[in-house]
């Protein structure tokens, strides 16, 4: 499958945007956040930026305030996923111009249309910066 | 809200602000407000991302689903695929919307439709919408194609019998120039490839030739700065593709032939000096580790993971080492050349790194190589950090007793160990360690002065401290001698003063834990007998300990006490260096375990300490069922433990040793004793008797036993029946004398050798002839409750002196009501079939839950005894109701002459 979870948590540790693309239950969800975040949280810009969680690896990358968190399968290409985590962020920024916490909070839907039309099922669809955008802004100009 | 939510500062004061929100919601809910609709579902969305239900929200997002706008509908699809998962019934209800707007004429909407498939589609969706999604893979919109490729991949994970309809249209999909298509189609083959042998093979034909073409074509291809990525074009595509070609060229010479080319331009010409770059060449460097290729391609692929390694970012030498460690199956003479990189990536700063580094080294370690690098890592002990240290001792300790090709070496470095992180050490490391030293007879003096001197100058880790206490109390007088001093030693004077100092540092240590408290107190009595000077001030400091607030200690110390208080004969005998512990019976328990735990929840009360107790009358008879009944051996059809255990052969043997040492069998008996033991909390073990030719009575240490006698779980089994029994055969042997050998082929009467109210077990036997020793007996099973029994398992344990084989039984249900048995064949064999014994030396062992040896204490009985007849326990384990049943007893009645 590839990707199993994308977490977006901010300094404090808490979840700005989830979306998991294999079913945990709400608890499960809370519980794995909280190991996750305390674990990528603690260490120190030097380190790498991978970490071995259970069965699976965490990418993760920080932007300001904001870390970014991608879960994958142990046979996943770590470098591309810290890639893709890149591609996002810039993605984002090309909408929300140099994109914040709050975009994301405030916006949290649009957030979720891009990842939906970068990510599905766990597999990367789209990398094409316009082709990502192109419908989430033809939404903008309908309503 | 959300800002309400923010400006929370508790969490409680957060909990109080959703709980309006969703109030409110629900409310709006229920007035049907299509205004409010998405907005509402967008909060719910929030408020589940923080982690609170929103089951109630679900209905919502299928009436926005259904609802023609296209705004609503985003959302609505945004919201199933986050609030609502396939394990939902509520699912089946989106079936038709989805049905439907797969056929929209708006791609936009087919496009959503076709994410949230792809996203949370069910078995059984799957099945309903695969021939919509088929036709979406021919859809002139490559938008809505690439959506179609990766909901395919969910569909044929779903139900993996509808790959085969996918196949040509993903090779289609593979000519495609528009990226996401072909990013997406290069995926849905690779899954396809997984799913069906088949589609691997058309791939392998067909499209191998294109793949190469199109990586190639992408490789050479101009800037485009849609796609580019630091310079390289579609860096993911590169990646997809070469995972592809991994796919298809693994384990086929013809299609990895094909690709060496590309792969060798890829891995030559992409530049690595960014993160894109890298990727790509992780990426190709696997693909080429994977292919079957032996030539060029490999040395390359490895020199691109040395220059990785010794790049200065951490997240390139975190996949080098990742990589390394795969290449290592491959080609381990290569991956050897960069152990020194490897080994500094162990003591770096980055957990993530260490581990894979330590776990790539741990594969790189051999024969050769091994002393330095077990040094250097010891070395990294002493100033690596905490948590890191469990790992690195696990590893150093696995290692050194892989590679021990000699003991002073394993040794050595087993204390280097122990004393930097003892506390890190597993209990069945330090065990191993307990073993090998026992068994390195000439290092035995050596190994307990250098325990001392670490002794000395750490304290704090347990498992040195405990290993240091054994092996004073074992070996105390070898230190104190200086005995077997080797060259490369420094002369050490210890006296006996401080061997007991040392002894009782260790046992009034506020953190020593239990275990090393009672082996201390163990060491201490050793201590009494060997240095008989200091005999007076040991008692002080057991006597210290009478009033321990853990029983297991109080106990123990007011045994010791006695000991050193009345027993003053036996003491030597009993505190005898335990006998050299069997390595390969230990190895072989480490690996096994038991093929059935003995339950500790049996009832019997065996968990009492062993002990030394009051005196008896004529406890005979008891020992002599003591000596050989108590030793429970679990067994099960099935497993051979059994045979090990009664392995051991224990026909009489004149053995001309007298007390002092034991006789070389029961070194066998004693480790077997041991694994049983670990089950139980605290066990008596004792070994079987002996023969030997003629001695004194000695009435002593009768007195002693028969503590033993009522600690056994045997007990109420035991005396009373067997205080009459051996009299019986007694006056029978005085009788008849020696018996000859029975004749072939009589008939025993069978017996119920077991009832209770659930069950009966009755035996029937018969002799072969020719082998008088052996009885053939036919266990008969049968229910007597009215419930079903299910997994019936009939376990039996015998004396020493009989061989028992048991076969498997002939099923393991036993149904209710006397309605069918199971029936199970035993083969005993007798070595005391018409024997004559005269008197027996018998050898008990008391044992701590460490399985270590307390003491040894050795009768001889003088008792003139015949035939032994048979004896058995029998422990009955079975199911009925979902309830587990355990029955166990000992059965005596056997008919004579058996």
């Amino acid at each position: 499958m590839g990707i199993r979870f994308i977490l977006m948590v901010n300094k404090q540790g808490q979840t700005r945007l989830a979306q998991y693309y294999e079913w945990l239950t709400l608890e499960e969800r809370r519980a794995l956040e909280g190991e996750i975040v305390r674990k990528c949280l603690a260490r120190n810009e030097q380190q790498c930026s991978f970490v071995e969680h259970r069965n699976y690896k965490i990418v993760y990358r920080r932007y300001a305030s904001l870390f970014f968190l991608v879960g994958v399968d142990n046979d996943e290409n770590e470098l591309a996923i810290l890639e893709f985590i890149h591609l996002l962020v810039e993605t984002m920024d090309r909408h929300f111009g140099n994109v914040c916490e709050l975009d994301i909070m405030f916006h949290l839907e649009k957030a979720h249309f891009m990842l939906e039309e970068m990510v599905m099922n766990g597999s990367i669809v789209e990398t094409s910066k316009a082709n990502i955008l192109s419908p989430i802004q033809l939404m903008d100009k309908a309503s | 809200m959300i800002r309400a939510i923010r400006a929370c500062k508790t969490a409680a004061e957060e909990r109080a602000v959703v709980r309006k929100e969703c109030g409110a919601i629900r409310a709006s809910i229920n007035e049907d407000d299509l205004d409010y609709r998405h907005r509402n579902l967008a909060k719910l969305m929030f408020i589940q991302m923080l982690g609170y239900p929103t089951h109630f929200g679900q209905m919502e997002c299928l009436k926005l689903i259904a609802s023609t706008g296209f705004p609503e509908k985003r959302i609505g699809y945004l919201g199933l695929m986050l609030l609502l998962d396939e394990r939902q019934e509520v699912l089946m209800l989106v079936t038709n919307s989805l049905k439907q707007d797969l056929n929209h004429s708006n791609q936009y909407i087919v496009g959503l439709a076709l994410c949230a498939l792809g996203n949370i589609c069910s078995a059984e969706m799957a099945r309903d919408l695969a021939p919509e999604v088929e036709r979406l893979l021919q859809f002139r919109d490559p938008n809505i194609r690439k959506k179609a490729a990766l909901c395919s991949i969910r569909i044929i994970k779903k139900v993996p019998d509808l790959a085969e309809n996918f196949i040509n249209c993903a090779a289609s999909l593979l000519k495609e120039k528009h990226h996401g298509v072909l990013i997406t189609g290069v995926q849905l083959c690779a899954d396809l490839c997984k799913f069906s042998s088949e589609a691997l093979e058309y791939f392998r034909k067909k499209c191998t030739e294109g793949l190469v073409r199109t990586l190639r074509d992408i490789v050479n291809s101009p800037y485009s700065p849609e796609y580019d990525i630091s310079g390289i074009t579609d860096p993911y595509l590169h990646i997809r593709l070469l995972k592809l070609l991994r796919i298809l060229g693994q384990g086929d010479a013809d299609a990895s032939d094909r690709m060496t080319d590309i792969l060798a331009q890829v891995a030559t010409k992409t530049e690595s000096n960014k993160n894109a770059g890298n990727a790509i060449l992780y990426e190709c460097v696997e693909t080429i580790m994977s292919i079957e290729d032996y030539g060029g391609l490999r040395v390359l692929a490895i020199n691109i993971l040395g220059k990785f390694l010794s790049n200065r970012d951490n997240n390139i030498r975190y996949v080098a080492l990742n990589m390394l460690m795969r290449a290592t199956t491959l080609d381990a003479q290569t991956v050897q050349r960069h152990r020194a990189t490897i080994l500094d990536c162990v003591k770096d700063s980055d957990a993530s790194i260490r581990k894979r580094a330590l776990e790539l080294l741990y594969l790189l370690v051999n024969e050769n190589n091994v002393k330095p690098l077990i040094k250097e890592l010891i070395e990294y002990l002493e100033v690596s950090d905490q948590e890191f240290k469990g790992d690195l001792t696990a590893k150093i300790c696995s290692l050194v007793e892989k590679f021990s090709s000699e003991k002073i070496w394993y040794i050595d470095q087993m204390l280097k160990v122990l004393s930097e992180a003892g506390n890190f050490v597993k209990d069945e490391v330090w065990h191993a360690l307990i073993v090998v030293i026992s068994n390195a007879s000439d290092l035995h003096g050596y190994t307990v002065r250098a325990l001392y001197r670490a002794f000395l100058t750490s304290t704090e880790q347990e498992t040195l401290v405990r290993v240091a206490v054994w092996c004073i109390g074992e070996y105390g007088d070898m230190l104190v001698n200086n005995v077997g001093m080797l060259d490369i030693e420094d002369p050490l004077t210890v006296t006996e003063c401080d061997a007991v100092d040392a002894v009782e540092v260790a046992i009034k240590r506020h953190t020593s834990d239990l275990t090393t408290k009672a082996m201390a107190l163990i060491a201490l009595l050793k201590l009494s007998s060997r240095f008989p000077f200091y005999s007076e001030r040991i008692k002080g400091i057991i006597v210290q300990n009478k009033g321990n607030l853990v029983l297991e200690l109080q106990q123990r110390s007011i045994e010791f006490n006695r000991i050193l208080q009345k027993h003053q004969k036996i003491r030597s005998a009993l505190v005898e260096r335990i006998p050299v512990l069997d390595e390969a019976t230990f190895s072989g328990r480490r690996a096994g375990s038991l093929p059935t735990a003995i339950s500790t929840s049996s009832g019997a009360p065996s968990n009492l300490p062993n002990g030394i107790a009051k005196p008896a009358t004529a406890p005979i008879p008891d020992l002599l069922d003591l000596s050989s009944d108590d030793v429970p051996a679990p067994s099960s059809s099935g497993g051979d433990f059994p045979q090990d255990l009664l392995g051991v052969d224990l026909s009489p043997t004149p053995a001309p040793s007298g007390a002092g040492k034991p006789p070389n069998a029961s070194t066998d008996v004693l480790l077997d004793l041991l694994s049983i033991g670990t089950s139980l909390p605290v066990q008596t073990g004792l070994s079987a008797s002996d023969i030997l030719s003629s001695s004194q009575d000695d009435k002593a240490p009768f007195a002693n036993f028969n503590g033993l006698a009522s600690l056994s779980s045997l007990s109420a089994n035991a005396t009373s029946p067997a205080n009459a029994a051996p009299m019986m055969d007694l006056s029978d042997g005085h009788g008849s004398g020696p018996q000859k050998p029975e004749e072939n082929g009589q008939a025993y009467p069978s017996l119920v050798a077991y009832e209770s109210s659930s069950l009966r077990v009755m035996f029937n036997f018969s002799k072969q002839p020719g082998s008088p020793q052996t009885t053939l007996i036919q266990a008969t099973f049968t229910n007597l409750s009215s419930n079903v029994y299910n997994d019936f398992l009939f376990q039996t344990a015998v004396p020493k002196f009989l061989q028992l084989h048991l076969d498997p039984a002939s099923s393991n249900t036993l149904p209710a009501s006397g309605d069918g048995s199971i029936t199970q064949n035993l083969k005993v064999t007798n070595s005391q079939h018409g024997k004559v014994c005269l008197l027996s030396l018998i050898n008990v062992y008391v044992m701590n839950s460490e399985s270590e040896i307390l003491a040894r204490e050795s009768f001889i009985i003088y008792v003139f005894y015949f035939q032994k007849s048979l004896v058995m326990r029998v422990r009955i384990a079975y199911k009925t109701n979902n309830k587990d049943v355990l029955e166990e007893r000992q059965i005596n009645n056997f008919p004579q002459n058996l």
